[in-house]
């Protein structure tokens, strides 16, 4: 059976030359980066190298601002976690949206059991945030604001520069989770006024476990996890080489031009599903909207009346493999964080939607394969 | 017919030994099988975990190895309004329900049976212990398993023709410790798990407190049919009749034999109990049932016909004779010797020979025409 690909947000293959760098660093290059010897000093050339590039992928003034960590979860946890720690005598309040990944929202939870206070940003149902409730939540006690900057459910590109100018002008520091973004569309940390921010490799074809979290100069904060001086003492543990080459070589591979390519790609991917849809009479509703500015690997859609459940089964079964949202422990789908935030718990579109995540070995060979497959199922 | 390999069987798949031979052996038939996980009741605890998950870790574990893709699919909302309402139901009404039966007619022979046909099945599988026939005339009829002890007839008793024809029940011919032998000669995760006991969504908590969550206890008196108060209980629905457990009664009566359950009355609240396994009150001759149901046609019987019975699951057959009202709505049962603890709630099930006819839920026991006072 043919089987197509359709859940690039969840995590995207590692592609052919990310695969060899891995390959051939892991054959010649095994040193400990913080050895002083020839094989350690080997080992520290791959990682400067590696961190070097990946530092002017977001115009980060220095190296050294690069953090390399587990994933977009540690990250993310060490962005929120250990601000707030270290900020604590500033203030003990900060500012998140609704419509986080769990990574930002379970790090605030936690947070809220040591006595800091969130303010939870809502949306609109484009799954945006209003920049005059920012404003708004704003205090002299602020110390964080968290807010993503692209939705991994719906694909809504957050109004960073517009926050990052805000933010600027108060106490509190900007941490973006760009997990999702990274890789799609530009990123400035001193244009946008970031401090803050978190990515991770396997959502732009590289390894998995691996990210980074950048830090702007005024940003010391210690590492979440206790144990070695590795990475300039900001994140213990010995650096995974072979790993971080891919990383390096896989964001080498969506230079400016090539991201440009990939979202006019995945915008063309949608416009052609919707109309697929739609010229078989198909009921159905985009979650959030189709607009330029959005990350366009992601697609929601409300199928009027179809169950996520069995829609997202028999998909698999036609051998096109789609999210409905994150699964409980016991693998059934659970309500959407997002879709709720957006459109309220009694919504239908909470039990009737999937989403779709387009990436770069897809064709529109696949989209055509899943609408036909889709309007079999659904006028079934 | 089509070939096994075009035929897809979708797997009831509840994470036991079971269902997982069920698949086993479906696959090793060249069918296309199909596993689903089917959750049935919300229970996160605080920390976030369903207690589900080791069950569907099971499922994930035994499709694996066997080749087979598996789903999860939520029913909780299905089972909440069609099973357990009414067992909240009857036990507000001082009845003794039996969910498993309700979840075979309402959860996994239609909301489950749907799905599975959403998912082009051609048939779907579980692994009760319980055969089926199909005779000249295309009808399904429903036999005992092979297996005596096992036998879940009982609880199958109340499916029509249209959800048994599209079943199958692959371990049905064969005996609990062969179903063992197979999952571990074929090196299942589940060969050797603990079987389930008890009511699936209450699974091994304590019983009467889970009730007591949802149905406030109104308690009450005990009291013998003499008028002799022998102290108090905690609510009717936690007592069923028969029951000996529970009542905190010592042999301070007539003789030295045990206190047991003898009858209930919703109206003045009160639990009448009597002494001795035998006490003649726990003692029926008849019965009246309703929501009868019969598997196949039973129009060539007449509405009055000899045959055996079940008032609760693995009980020996007793002799019956039926005699159904004119449009088989409701039936009332003589037995050929008086039978213990009829309970109202629980199924009486008929069966002839091997094959189980259907059954009616029982609303009232009688001992020589009396009405019981049992809810």
């Amino acid at each position: 059976m043919k089987h197509i690909y359709l859940d690039n947000a969840a995590t995207t293959p590692m592609t052919a030359p990310v695969i060899e760098t891995m390959i051939e660093t892991m054959k010649n290059v095994f040193g400990n980066a913080s050895s002083t010897h020839f094989y350690g000093r080997k080992a520290r050339a791959v990682l400067d190298d590696s961190r070097h590039l990946i530092a002017k992928s977001i115009n980060a003034k220095k190296d050294d601002q690069i953090v390399f960590t587990s994933g977009g979860t540690e990250s993310d946890n060490t962005a929120i976690i250990e601000t707030a720690l270290a900020r604590q005598n500033f203030g003990k309040h900060l500012i998140t949206t609704a419509i986080e990944h769990e990574a930002v929202l379970k790090s605030m939870e936690y947070l809220e059991t040591l006595g800091f206070e969130i303010t939870y940003l809502s949306v609109d149902e484009k799954g945006m945030i209003s920049l005059e409730d920012l404003k708004k939540a704003l205090r002299p006690d602020t110390i964080l604001v968290s807010i993503m900057m692209g939705n991994n459910e719906v694909g809504s590109y957050l109004p960073i520069h517009e926050i990052g100018e805000i933010v600027k002008e108060t106490n509190a520091w900007f941490h973006t989770d760009a997990v999702q973004a990274y890789g799609l569309v530009e990123i400035d940390v001193q244009e946008d006024n970031i401090d803050l921010l978190s990515t991770s490799a396997h959502k732009l074809n590289g390894p998995k476990f691996l990210g980074f979290l950048y830090r702007s100069e005024k940003v010391i904060i210690p590492s979440l996890l206790k144990g070695g001086d590795q990475e300039l003492k900001r994140r213990a543990g010995t650096e995974n080489i072979p790993a971080i080459a891919a990383f390096a070589k896989a964001v080498s591979l969506v230079d400016t031009p090539e991201k440009e390519r990939r979202q006019v790609k995945y915008y063309n991917f949608k416009q052609q599903l919707l109309n697929g849809l739609r010229k078989n009479g198909i009921d159905f509703a985009i979650n959030g909207e189709v607009s330029r500015e959005n990350l366009q690997h992601v697609i929601n859609i409300w199928f009027k009346g179809c169950k996520r459940d069995a829609l997202l089964t028999n998909l698999d079964l036609n051998g096109i493999s789609a999210s409905a949202g994150s699964a409980c422990t016991a693998g059934s789908v659970e309500p959407s964080h997002v879709l709720t935030a957006m459109y309220g718990e009694d919504s239908p579109r909470i039990e009737e939607s999937l989403r779709f995540s387009f990436g770069v070995e897809n064709t529109a060979e696949d989209i055509d394969y899943l609408i036909q497959k889709l309007v079999k199922i659904i006028k079934k | 017919m089509k070939d096994n390999g075009e035929t897809r069987v979708v797997v009831g798949m509840s994470g036991g030994v079971d269902s997982s031979v069920v698949a086993y052996l479906l696959k090793q038939q060249g069918y296309d099988v199909v596993g689903v996980f089917m959750k049935n009741w919300d229970d996160t605890t605080d920390s976030g975990v369903c207690t589900a998950t080791e069950d569907y870790e099971d499922v994930a574990k035994v499709a694996n190895k066997i080749g087979i893709p598996y789903y999860s699919v939520n029913f909780e909302k299905e089972y909440w309004e069609g099973v357990f309402t009414y067992f909240l139901d009857e036990y507000k009404n001082g009845r003794t329900p039996n969910p498993d039966v309700m979840c075979n007619k309402e959860v996994k022979f239609k909301a489950f049976l749907d799905y599975a046909m959403q998912l082009d099945a051609d048939y779907i599988a579980m692994g009760h212990y319980a055969q089926l026939e199909r005779d000249t005339d295309g009808h399904v009829h429903l036999l005992r398993g092979a297996d005596e002890n096992k036998d879940q007839t009982y609880f199958l008793s109340q499916l029509s023709q249209e959800q048994l024809d599209k079943a199958m029940f692959p371990i049905g011919n064969l005996e609990k410790s062969e179903v063992r032998k197979i999952a571990e000669e074929a090196g299942l995760a589940t060969a050797k798990k603990k079987d389930s006991t008890g009511v699936c969504f209450i699974g091994e908590r304590n019983f009467s407190k889970f009730l007591n969550e949802f149905l406030p206890a109104k308690p009450g008196l005990m009291k013998t049919f003499d008028g002799e108060t022998k102290g108090n209980h905690y609510g009717l629905m936690n007592y069923t009749i028969g029951q000996r457990k529970g009542l905190g009664i010592g042999g301070d009566g007539i003789s030295n034999d045990p206190w047991f359950v003898v009858g209930k009355d919703l109206a003045t609240n009160t639990l009448y109990v009597g002494q001795g396994y035998h006490n003649e009150r726990l003692y029926a001759d008849s019965l009246d049932g309703s929501k009868v149901s019969f598997i196949a046609p039973i129009e060539d019987r007449g509405l009055e016909f000899h045959c055996t019975a079940k008032f609760r699951y693995r009980q020996k057959d007793t002799g019956v004779t039926v005699f159904l009202n004119s449009d088989y709505s409701k039936v009332y049962v003589e037995f050929d010797e008086p039978v213990r603890a009829i309970t109202p709630g629980q199924e009486v099930v008929f069966y002839d020979g091997a094959e189980c006819l259907g059954s009616a839920t029982i609303d009232y026991a009688y001992q020589k025409k009396e009405v019981l006072q049992y809810v």
